[in-house]
């Protein structure tokens, strides 16, 4: 019992030791071989760490909850791009003309809201067809991805509000907005997970499915729910990051599913479900932007920042099979 | 007792499923405040019942009435409504959570906004862990808890209801004494609050000590009921077998060769402890024991599946190391395993290529399989050990269990090995069927294999073995010649009294 408690607390405290570590290694590494004279722990470099982790960062919350669920989602990258789409485009369309500014609002609403049914769409199949929701979002991906194309080809889709990006670009007590809303996002689907009956069925359908529909938990609208949260999410993305940019190409968020599943494993949220936890998530949101912002201030360039990331990835599961062994005993299969 | 109303009544159940008439006429009362034994073979249909109880299966014929109102159950949320409540031998918990949300899954108290009322989730899991007297609380994480006390966790689920009946399947084939008499208690608490037990158990001693009445079935035929006190060991079997218990020991002998399989103070963990036997040519040795007492852990670990933490395995008098199946066949061991189903057999597969799957390696022409090859061993071990297929082409999902058995014997026969090992070789076979693999085994012996035979079945190991290795809670008690075992002294030895060593 006492290794066992030993190892878990290794496992759950494993990701901030880790961005202990790169922090130090950047900090040390950086005064030897930075391309710019500025220190690696800036507080500003800081600042915009934690702002360009925020696209990753939202969704990898959401990815959390349908990972813990037992399930996975692949479209969020094609989400993501349909819904910052829908964002700049409905902007010009011309039975908002008299609104003014406050086709802001209508527009965030639009895009969330194309969210909500992508990913409604995903969880109704998974519940209805019981296909495997690998499978499921596979297709949708590639479904989605084809309709961010036939809206508009290859064109950019590109609209500019002054006002819009004066808001996503402000600094509230210090921070940015974007950083405000992973924040946010964290907070709120924390309490969803440990504090709601809806996040704890999530978690006993994820880690033992017959046993939860013996207890006449209804597994599928829980599941639809959590799709419908990522897609939210995805668009919520979006919506942070192009109402600063202004502009989409249709292949934007393209990776992005797999940027937040790296994201979401290296926090330690199992692949086959019932466990992870929504702070170590971010927990590994940050390790991954150190990371890539670390590199690069070293002077590498993006394909190793990839290697490096894929490496430390399978390292990282490696090591917690090796924590997970039960010794000698256990059955080779 | 018979003015009392029974909280619980069958009347006629009629279940059949393709072939086989799994549930024919059984009635059944439990009274308000009783333990009431339902006993039979494996198969007998007590399973089936169970099932129909709680709405997994709808019955063809006949009712179930609870409190003197007929009711169709439709699910198992819907029997716990109506006050049925089961706890079963297979555990049904998400172990990343805690005791409390296990305990209340899928029913957690809630407060406004679908928000957990942690405070009285815990409260209420205090309480009830209170009553069942264990020592873990209600925030301990589920998998960090022994077998012993997730079952604790399974049978508290049972007291978050206002239960009029809860039936116990097979509840104590985990447990300790220690935590048997705690479960006896609360059985006994639940009595005099007026509940009634239905108590599903093979443990003849259990069912004396604890219930008021038994009833039997056989056959998915309703045998009678007995009060308890009425009756003994021997007349409960024969309603349950309609015989006596066939105790005839294995009879003839063959010619001994050399010792072929020799174990040498062979531990793994806490699963068994310094292990030592040998199994000649010729012979076929008999372990028997308590589901747990590591007998099959040890089969794995002959056969490489897990790793011995000390001891020595001799081949032939030449110690060998076994790292993977791969070593253990390569040195003619062969583990015809427990789980026909889903360790022995590809199901999907047709009864060739079952037969052949650990050598298609080396039956190759050129590049390719040799087919060819294929079909004559399938067709030689097909004559040999009489399997019953309409062709090598028919998927073995599709044959009995007696023949899907011979077809994984016939597997590893085909590999021609020293030592064969089966575990548990006639689970879920019908009766002619097991008369048959009894005599194969046998056979085998004396052609000259050595072999050895797990199983939980008394009838069994008497039947078949020349010598029995008693065991119980990973060691070996006691090993026994077929002529001096009695069903005495192996019960005793495989229950750990070891009084009479020396008998």
């Amino acid at each position: 019992m006492q290794a066992g408690k030993l190892s878990k607390y290794l496992k759950d405290g494993a990701i901030w030791g880790f961005i202990v570590f790169e922090l130090i290694f950047f900090s040390v590494a950086g005064e030897f071989f930075s391309v710019s004279d500025k220190a690696f722990m800036d507080g500003d470099n800081m600042l915009l760490l934690l702002k360009q982790s925020a696209p990753i960062g939202i969704i990898a919350m959401g990815m959390t909850i349908v990972m813990v669920n037992g399930n996975i989602d692949l479209s969020v990258g094609a989400i993501y791009a349909i819904c910052a789409v829908v964002l700049l485009d409905s902007m010009t369309w011309a039975i908002f003309e008299g609104l003014g500014n406050w086709v802001i609002p209508v527009a965030w609403c639009l895009a969330l809201l194309t969210g909500v049914v992508l990913g409604a769409i995903n969880g109704l199949i998974v519940w209805k067809t019981g296909v495997d929701a690998f499978i499921v979002t596979l297709g949708s991906m590639l479904g989605f991805r084809g309709l961010v194309f036939m809206y508009n080809g290859e064109q950019p889709t590109s609209h500019l509000n002054w006002t819009l990006v004066d808001f996503a670009e402000a600094q509230i007590l210090g921070l940015h907005t974007a950083t405000w809303f992973l924040l946010i996002v964290t907070a709120a689907i924390w309490f969803l997970m440990n504090r709601t009956v809806h996040g704890r069925n999530a978690y006993a359908i994820g880690n033992n499915r017959e046993a939860a529909v013996n207890a006449g938990i209804r597994v599928g609208p829980h599941m639809m729910i959590n799709f419908m949260i990522i897609g939210f999410l995805a668009a919520l993305s979006a919506v942070v990051f192009y109402s600063e940019s202004g502009s989409v190409n249709p292949n934007d968020g393209q990776l992005y599913e797999l940027w937040v599943i790296t994201a979401v494993v290296l926090g330690g949220t199992k692949l086959t479900g019932g466990a992870g936890s929504i702070i170590s998530t971010f927990g590994g949101v940050i390790a991954i932007q150190l990371l890539r912002k670390g590199l690069s201030h070293i002077g590498a360039d993006t394909s190793t920042v990839n290697l490096v990331i894929g490496l430390i990835l399978i390292a990282v599961l490696f090591l917690d099979r090796q924590l997970n062994v039960k010794g000698k005993e256990e059955l080779k299969v | 007792m018979t003015d009392e109303t029974p909280v619980l009544r069958l009347e006629g159940i009629v279940k059949t499923f393709p072939g086989v008439r799994a549930l024919d006429g059984v009635s059944l009362s439990i009274l308000p405040g009783e333990v009431h034994a339902l006993m039979g073979e494996n198969g007998a249909g007590k399973s089936t019942l169970m099932k129909v109880l709680g709405g997994i299966h709808q019955p063809d014929e006949g009712q179930i009435i609870v409190e003197e109102k007929p009711v169709v159950m439709s699910g198992p949320l819907d029997a716990k409504a109506k006050g049925i409540v089961f706890i079963h031998q297979e555990l049904s918990l998400a172990d990343e959570l805690s005791v409390a949300e296990n305990i209340y899954l899928g029913e957690l108290p809630r407060k406004r906004f679908g928000l957990v009322d942690w405070a009285e989730l815990e409260a209420k899991t205090k309480a009830i862990l209170e009553k069942l007297k264990v020592s873990f609380n209600a925030k301990t994480r589920v998998g960090d808890l022994s077998i012993a006390n997730q079952q604790m966790v399974e049978i508290a689920r049972a007291l978050t209801v206002d239960a009029k009946a809860v039936i116990f399947d097979e509840p104590t084939a985990s447990l300790t004494d220690a935590e048997k008499v705690v479960l006896f208690e609360v059985i006994s608490d639940l009595q005099e609050q007026g509940v009634g037990i239905a108590y599903i158990s093979h443990r003849m001693e259990e069912i004396f000590k604890i219930t008021d009445r038994i009833s039997v079935l056989r056959d998915g035929q309703y045998q009678g009921t007995v009060n308890t006190a009425e009756t003994d060991e021997e007349g409960v079997t024969q309603m349950m077998i309609g015989r006596k218990l066939d105790l005839s020991r294995n009879e003839s002998h063959h010619e001994l060769g050399d010792v072929a399989l020799e174990v040498r103070g062979l531990s793994c963990g806490d699963l068994f402890q310094d292990v030592s036997f040998e199994v000649r040519r010729g012979e076929v040795v008999g372990f028997y024991g308590l589901v747990g007492a590591g007998r099959t852990e040890i089969a794995e670990t002959l056969f490489g599946l897990r790793d011995p933490t000390a001891g020595t395995i001799l081949m032939d008098g030449e110690e060998v190391r076994i790292h993977s199946p791969y070593d253990a066949i390569e040195r003619g061991i062969s583990l015809v395993p427990e789980d026909r189903k889903g360790q022995g057999l590809v199901l999907g597969m047709n009864c060739r290529d079952n037969m052949t799957l650990p050598q298609v390696d080396d039956l190759k022409a050129g590049p390719f399989v040799a087919e060819g090859a294929e079909i004559a061993i399938f067709d030689q071990y097909r004559d040999k050990l009489d399997i019953r297929t309409p062709g090598w082409k028919q998927l073995v999902g599709n044959l009995s269990g007696g023949n899907q058995q011979k077809i994984v014997i016939g597997k590893w026969l085909s590999m021609h090995p020293n030592v064969l090992i089966v575990d548990e070789p006639t689970r879920g076979i019908d009766v002619g069927s097991k008369a048959e693999i009894h005599n194969l085994l046998r056979e085998l012996a004396a052609q000259g294999y050595a072999v050895i035979v797990i199983s939980s079945e008394m009838p069994e190991v008497l039947h078949v073995a020349d010598r029995i290795v008693a065991m119980y809670s990973g060691r070996i008690m006691r090993t026994f010649t077929s002529e001096e075992v009695t069903e005495e002294n192996l019960i005793a030895a495989i229950s750990g009294l070891e009084t009479e060593k020396v008998a």
